[in-house]
């Protein structure tokens, strides 16, 4: 039984749409939503790089480092302002981050 | 090749189900333990293919970083964890339909789809031998010569993250009594102290 890319395709798939559908789950816990979308730049990571090696083309894994770089830097600022904003309203339910609503 | 399916098969299942915990999961510990346990496996994805530097940076950025700074933040923060469940189930129906309606669409692309014949000689960057070239070397070379303005507008990015988070955290608190090393510094020695001549049995 041959592992072809449309294997990792599909596992990709799997994790991007587990992503979403935890975005949905879990409405009230910023946490949870920002390792959502971590697990969705997992997926994207992961078709760069079976694109990159069965299309024999190497840019696609200098695309991944990039998009790993860039997730670093999300989770970074992203913990910052959760942390943040519990410091000044000692919650992180995402129902209460409406105070810029005009 | 019957290992490798094998072990394509042990390290998807395990993957798929760890991030199925990951959303989940009651406790917030749990959902970043099983994080860094789906990062791990994509990392066994990742060998597989054969790209092992990739895998490699991985486990060091993402366990390494991204899970431990998401272990500490939940550990620091008391939050009632317990409130933030409630409407779980409420949501569940609209995000598995609309899960649902994605991942068709995705399989739907992925199996109606094949290379084009030109696709392998448009290459940018060819992938060299894996037995002279190791993908760690094959990937240094590209990524410091080719792609180096790429390359160094990433430690850019990354600068502006530092800065971005250590400016979003720091903070100032009111009556707290710190060393002040500038004044500390500056005094002289005729401003510090003073030498006087003390007549005896008059005192100061």
């Amino acid at each position: 039984m041959e592992i072809g890319l449309s294997h990792y395709l599909t596992v990709a798939a799997i994790v991007f749409t587990l992503g979403v559908f935890g975005i949905f789950l879990n409405r009230k816990n910023v946490i949870i939503i920002l390792m959502s979308i971590e697990m969705m730049l997992l997926a994207v990571n992961l078709n760069l790089i079976a694109f990159s090696v069965y299309l024999n083309d190497l840019v696609g894994q200098v695309f991944a480092m990039i998009i790993l770089t860039v997730a670093a830097a999300e989770a970074a600022i992203g913990l910052a302002i959760l942390v943040v904003y519990f410091r000044n309203r000692g919650s992180i339910r995402v129902e209460d981050i409406n105070m810029m609503k005009g | 090749m019957i290992v490798q399916s094998i072990a394509f098969y042990v390290f998807s299942a395990v993957l798929v189900a760890s991030c199925l915990m990951v959303i989940s999961a009651r406790n917030p510990v749990h959902s970043v333990l099983f994080l860094i346990l789906a990062f791990f496996q994509a990392a066994g994805l990742a060998v597989i293919l054969g790209a092992e530097f990739l895998a490699m940076t991985l486990i060091i950025v993402y366990v390494g970083a991204v899970a431990v700074l998401f272990l500490f933040v939940v550990m620091m923060l008391d939050i009632n964890f317990r409130e933030l469940r409630g409407g779980f189930m409420r949501h569940a129906p609209l995000g598995g339909l609309v899960g649902l309606i994605l991942l068709a669409e995705l399989t739907a692309v992925f199996t109606a789809w094949t290379f084009s014949p030109e696709a392998a000689s448009l290459a940018a960057a060819p992938t060299p031998d894996v037995l002279k070239v190791t993908n760690t070397e094959a990937l240094g070379r590209l990524l410091y010569t080719q792609y180096i303005y790429l390359f160094q507008a990433c430690g850019i990015v990354l600068l502006v993250a530092m800065i971005g988070a250590i400016v979003l955290t720091l903070r100032s608190r009111e009556g707290v009594r710190k060393q002040n090393v500038g004044a500390q510094l500056s005094r002289s020695r005729s401003e510090a102290m003073a030498i006087r001549k003390v007549p005896t049995g008059e005192g100061v």
